[in-house]
């Protein structure tokens, strides 16, 4: 069990910064996703956690003890990779058994902590197999029994589930965020896969390029995006970017997109310039009524909502709608956005406007 | 662009079944979606109908004609694979013009050029035109890949994953544009997916399959709301429907042995009791994941709900759908 702080680490590699100076917090017994596309430095920063690289700045505290210099094997945590690396000549027992084994853990006390794991991933019945003919998913179990036999302080896990394809690798997020809730260990997990972040995660870091961008729980992140790139990465459509240049002044509820006055949440900093509205796709909706016009350019069937991507003046704007609607390609019509779920941006830095709706996330 | 028409088609390799007695037509223009997981037979019937399988039994017609004993070639069809394998040392005009330049259909250079021209600016690829084909991001060279099979105009269009391996942004960016592009050549398209997103997209027609069978062929929005069983009722739907005892809830049919409910179907009115094990909350939507008398329920709340783990609800069935023993539809009630 432990808390994780991150306190201004940076790494470099010769002359390539892979992470800038970032900080934040992993709580104990959290599960905390590090998000980013590839390159962005989530690995560099689980491996830096882990002991496998050593930062060339800053501090990783864990449970209060700088550990930044210290090699992963003082550090008690477990790794488990993309590819679950097996012993491939030994059993399900042998397996998980060898990390306990080369501790010098007596036998009997070895049998019975491999039982109790074998119990909680429900994997008894296949200990004395040999590992070569398992499954993807039983060799992904034993895989993190031999993580979680040892007790560790804190998992670490690197994609654990990215060569898995996508129905199995839905049921294994499952069964890895239920064995979570009933271990309660802190557990640090990368991933690309914003989804898959959304669905498993307390919180979530958000990088790209090696800086991070956002830092707290999903639903804040989903809602109130701190950055251009946020509200690009997370969610599916992504949010909608609707650029135009004007200005918005501090104290201002309103915004004009060329001749259409749209409502936002009031503003706590005023802009000029080259701005971007952003709207996420369901706070999009089609009412002939509202002045902002589109016309519809393809609708997407989902069984209970359908995409309808619009051409407007100020690029195209994806709305989820219920499959019900009928909806005609080519048809004109407005856009209604919800006030309430607006957030602005400086085009020029990516970063989000202060607003009374984003306030309380943004801090 | 013509009509593919499939009827009794049967492949078996040794003692495993390929395809069963599959029945089916791609009608002219539309795009059907073969959708079923990994060994449904959905490779195997694409094989089957570009001639790079033999059927055990049935017969593939193409635009009427039997094309039993006819080469791949003779058969005027494209095939585009997952993998894109382009011609590396070449362009991408090039390798956009080198199916035309097959004797069989010794077009000049002049329609060579013309043609590639059309192809590259319906994919929006003109000004890369003279680009080494290694000199592509992936969702470029899948496009020139898609566009290698475009430029020929044959009877049908045959596609096998051709986005599984891009990453999901590019996905559904490829999934509009080559339904736009479908339906502005009125092409007839047959494409095999394990993915349900891209059926339920992109098709007018979806086909599921069941372990080389046939077990429903119809509109998107058919197959989601009307499935004949159970087993389809389970391809399409994310979160994945819920199945649980016909007991669970009254007004069970005769017969009855499951009760089917898609996540939207579950009001939290009134009814029996269950309790909320994890909530996830994806932003658009927040998933809780219920204990209902010992059986998992994933349902759908408002996105910021306060609910919490161990809140109890109650929950009623709206349009649930029922099955019988052995998965069958049983229709007319509750």
């Amino acid at each position: 069990m432990a808390t994780i702080e991150i306190r201004d680490v940076r790494k470099e590699f010769g002359d390539f910064t892979a992470v800038q100076s970032s900080s934040f917090t992993i709580e104990d017994g959290e599960f905390f996703m590090l998000l980013g596309p590839s390159g962005c430095g989530k690995t560099t920063t689980l491996r830096m956690i882990a002991g496998l690289e050593l930062p060339s700045a800053g501090e990783i505290r864990i449970d209060g003890r700088d550990v930044a210099q210290l090699p992963a094997s003082k550090r008690d945590i477990a790794f488990v990779f993309q590819m679950f690396a097996l012993y491939p000549h030994m059993t399900v027992r042998g397996n998980i058994s060898y990390p306990l084994k080369s501790q010098g853990m007596a036998r009997a006390q070895v049998r019975a902590k491999v039982a109790e794991v074998a119990g909680i991933l429900g994997i008894e019945d296949i200990l004395d197999r040999p590992v070569g003919g398992l499954s993807g998913g039983d060799r992904q179990r034993v895989a993190l029994g031999r993580a979680i036999v040892r007790e560790p302080k804190a998992f670490m896990m690197d994609e654990p589930l990215g060569a898995l394809d996508a129905e199995f690798r839905e049921r294994m997020a499952e069964e890895l965020r239920a064995l979570h809730d009933r271990m309660g260990a802190t557990t640090v997990y990368v991933t690309h896969d914003q989804l898959e972040a959304m669905q498993m995660g307390d919180k979530i870091v958000v990088m790209n390029h090696g800086v991070v961008e956002q830092f707290g729980t999903p639903q804040d992140i989903y809602d109130w995006p701190a950055t251009l790139f946020v509200a690009d990465f997370i969610g599916d459509p992504p949010m909608n970017p609707l650029r135009f240049r004007g200005r918005v002044g501090a104290g201002a509820a309103v915004v004009r997109l060329g001749e259409v006055e749209v409502p936002v949440p009031t503003q706590r900093e005023g802009r000029s310039g080259a701005l971007v509205l952003g709207v996420r796709p369901e706070h999009v909706a089609l009412d002939d009524a509202a002045p902002l016009r589109g016309e519809v350019l393809a609708t997407e069937y989902l069984g209970t909502t359908q995409i309808v991507t619009l051409g407007t003046a100020h690029g195209t704007v994806k709305a989820r709608a219920p499959a019900s609607d009928p909806v005609r390609v080519g048809a004109r019509t407005g856009l209604a956005l919800d006030p309430r779920a607006i957030t602005l941006f400086d085009e020029a830095d990516g970063r989000a406007l202060r607003s009374a709706g984003n306030e309380g996330v943004l801090g | 662009m013509a009509e593919v028409a499939l009827s009794g088609l049967t492949k078996r390799f040794g003692r495993a079944v390929g395809i069963a007695d599959v029945d089916l037509t791609v009608p002219d223009g539309a795009l059907v979606v073969l959708l079923g997981p990994t060994g449904a037979g959905k490779t195997t019937t694409l094989r089957l109908i570009a001639g790079l399988e033999a059927p055990d039994a049935g017969t593939v017609r193409i635009g009427g004609r039997d094309v039993a004993g006819e080469s791949p070639a003779q058969r005027d069809v494209t095939m585009v694979f997952q993998q894109y394998s382009l011609y590396p040392h070449l362009t991408v005009a090039e390798n956009l013009a080198f199916p035309l330049r097959s004797p069989v259909i010794a077009a000049s250079e002049e329609a060579i050029r013309r043609r590639v021209g059309e192809v590259a600016e319906i994919l929006r690829i003109p000004h890369k035109l003279g680009n080494k084909a290694t000199e592509l991001s992936g969702g470029e060279m899948q496009r020139v890949s898609i566009g290698r099979a475009l430029v020929r105009e044959p009877a049908v269009h045959l596609m096998d994953e051709p986005l599984s391996s891009l990453d999901a942004k590019l996905r559904s960016d490829l999934r509009v544009e080559l339904k736009r592009i479908q339906e502005n050549l009125g092409a007839t398209l047959l494409y095999v997916t394990h993915d349900q997103i891209e059926a339920m997209t992109m098709a007018t027609h979806v086909g599921v399959l069941d372990r080389g069978r046939l077990a429903q062929f119809g509109t998107p929005r058919e197959i989601y709301a009307d499935p004949e069983s159970l087993y389809v009722a389970g391809r399409l739907g994310l979160p994945r429907i819920n199945a649980l005892p016909a007991a669970t809830f009254p007004g069970a049919p005769p017969g009855a042995a499951t009760v089917a409910l898609r996540p939207e179907m579950i009001r939290h009115d009134h009814g029996p009791e269950a309790r909320v094990r994890r909530i996830e909350r994806l932003g658009d939507q927040t998933r809780l994941h219920l204990d209902l008398a010992g059986h998992a329920v994933v349902t759908l709340a408002d996105p910021h709900t306060d609910l919490a783990p161990g809140a109890v609800l109650h929950v009623r069935p709206e349009g649930a759908l029922w099955f019988d023993a052995e998965g069958r539809r049983l229709r007319g009630s509750a």
